[in-house]
């Protein structure tokens, strides 16, 4: 029989200290379902989705009741719509979000990612339709989410879709004032965007990828912590590195089990575990108070780049033996609102968009989840993003932003999006302007990635 | 399948007997018992086969819970593999 004190040690994981699944998405390619009449292609789309992932949540449930295992969300990614709309030209792609939404509804899903479109080298047939149409898709739809990869390490950054995207991220806050701004906080501007992410808000099914996938991504920043709160003081980083590595390894294989059965139990190939820490607005799910734990008055104060860049690499050599595919974001999230410990350190000041910015370049995944004031130019965002995306660029990794202009409101108020999604202060921004660079538009050069010596 | 019931909670008459009663009841059969006192607690891990269950497992896994919270009890019921794959290489 196994250990006893692995066992009790499981169930407090997750009874105690918040362990669970954070997500099971559903990759679903829709690549068969393009057509040039828009209504016949929603026709397929709504089919082949709700074939596809009929028993997705049923099954998810039935794992949850199995192994004892909450299962947080339940969660579908497909083909950059961009590319079917594509074929439907003159058509608006809106009616593309309100099939999804309609999907979602059906199978019950909690998010449906994929309203997307792939533009870091230039925009093809759909994409600038697709983009524009953002804002008010987003404000039509409960569950859909957008994402726009604005960027790679090999394209460079295509600089006139980030002019595009500070407008597109305002106009989704404004459609949606009277709700919190909440279409903002559905969409993410990437650079170098994972095709297997499961993670929303930037989920989307890869079109290298399979026709139907299974991806995981695990939770478990209150396990990190509570471990690490039972190492002395004294303890060397080397041993903080050494537990997290081992505490991350119980949490990927965890992840590596459900995903497992449910690919079994739903007949879809596994695709990847997403490693990520990702933090929850509950108290002792915060990976800010990882931070803390390791030795810092508060997340923010100087030395946290260093902490963080600790755990994420400790996160990753943890979990990549425990689970046979490794993908997605894979790090360390740092999404201020949905994160209780950032959430009070931005409020107390202690931490800035600077330090964020700092710490993006050590982390998955990016400025996530920020409420800059409502008079925040278009071209200020614009200008976030280009930053963050040559963060990603010259790093050979995903960044993104997830920026909500928290419309009629200023520094120092608050948005409130409940549920996973939190609330948090609204941070002061740089004021100023960059506007002669963001409007010049064109591409930026993908770096040199060679003559490293 | 195997699965591990952990019944943690205050020490007192009759645990034991209640629980294994309620095993009976959905014919899972008791493999293996280990059970301390620790600080107070009482704390009982069992392991039973649940092959041969006469309700479904999800319906276990809830009588056991209301069982717990009626005798001032945490009583969880999980599947073996989870504690093989998160502990053994």
């Amino acid at each position: 029989m196994i250990n006893t004190k692995d066992i009790l040690e499981t169930v407090a994981m997750i009874q105690d200290e918040n362990l669970d699944i954070r997500t099971v998405t559903m990759g679903i390619s829709l690549l068969d379902c393009i057509d040039p009449d828009i209504n016949k292609a929603c026709e397929k789309v709504y089919e082949k989705i709700c074939r596809c992932a009929k028993d997705l949540v049923p099954v998810c449930e039935d794992i949850e009741k199995t192994y004892g295992i909450p299962i947080i969300n339940k969660r579908i990614a497909v083909t950059p719509i961009a590319m079917l709309a594509a074929a439907c030209k003159g058509q608006s792609p809106i009616a593309f979000a309100e099939t999804l939404e309609r999907c979602a509804q059906t199978v019950g899903v909690n998010f449906i990612g994929g309203y997307s479109a792939l533009v870091q080298k230039g925009f093809a047939a759909g994409d600038r339709e697709l983009i524009e149409s953002i804002p008010e898709a987003l404000a039509r739809t409960q569950h859909v989410c957008a994402s726009v990869n604005v960027g790679s390490t090999k394209a460079g950054i295509n600089m006139d879709a980030v002019q595009m995207m500070g407008c597109v991220v305002r106009r989704a806050a404004e459609l949606t004032a009277n709700e919190q701004c909440i279409g903002a906080a559905k969409l993410v501007v990437f650079c170098n965007a994972p095709e297997d992410n499961p993670f929303m808000a930037g989920a989307f099914h890869g079109v290298g990828e399979g026709d139907t996938v299974i991806n995981v991504g695990v939770s478990g920043p209150g396990v990190v912590r509570a471990a690490l709160s039972k190492l002395g003081k004294d303890a060397s980083v080397d041993q903080v590195a050494e537990l997290v590595k081992k505490t991350a390894f119980k949490i990927t294989r965890m992840g590596q089990l459900v995903a497992k059965e449910a690919s079994a139990r739903l007949g879809v190939p596994f695709g990847i575990v997403d490693l990520s820490l990702a933090p929850t607005p509950a108290v002792g799910d915060s990976v800010a108070h990882i931070l803390e734990e390791m030795g810092l008055e508060e997340c923010g104060c100087h030395g946290t780049t260093a902490c963080l860049a600790l755990l994420n690499d400790a996160v990753k050599k943890g979990g990549v033996m425990a689970s046979s595919h490794i993908g997605g974001l894979s790090g360390a999230f740092i999404p201020v609102t949905e994160d209780a410990g950032m959430i009070r350190a931005a409020t107390d000041g202690t931490l800035t968009l600077e330090k964020l910015e700092a710490m993006t370049s050590v982390c998955s995944v990016g400025l996530d989840m920020i409420n800059v004031p409502g008079d925040t130019s278009a071209e200020i965002i614009s200008a976030i993003i280009a930053d963050e995306a040559a963060i990603g660029m010259v790093n050979s990794k995903t960044t993104a932003c997830r920026l909500i202009p928290a419309i009629g409101k200023k520094e120092g108020d608050t948005l409130s999006f409940g549920g996973l999604l939190g609330e948090g202060p609204v941070m002061p921004v740089n004021r100023k302007a960059p506007n002669v660079f963001i409007h010049r538009g064109g591409r930026l050069p993908a770096p040199l990635q060679s003559l490293k010596n | 399948m195997r699965a591990v019931i952990t019944v943690v909670g205050k020490d007192t008459v009759g645990i034991l007997a209640k629980v294994s009663t309620l095993c009976a009841g959905f014919g899972a059969n008791i493999i293996d018992v280990t059970q301390t006192v620790m600080q107070d607690l009482f704390c009982m891990i069992m392991l039973c086969e649940t092959q041969a269950l006469s309700a479904p497992f999800a319906e276990f896994v809830d009588q056991a819970e209301k069982l717990g919270e009626e005798n001032g009890l945490k009583i969880h019921v999980m599947h073996e593999d989870l504690f093989n794959s998160m502990h053994r290489i």
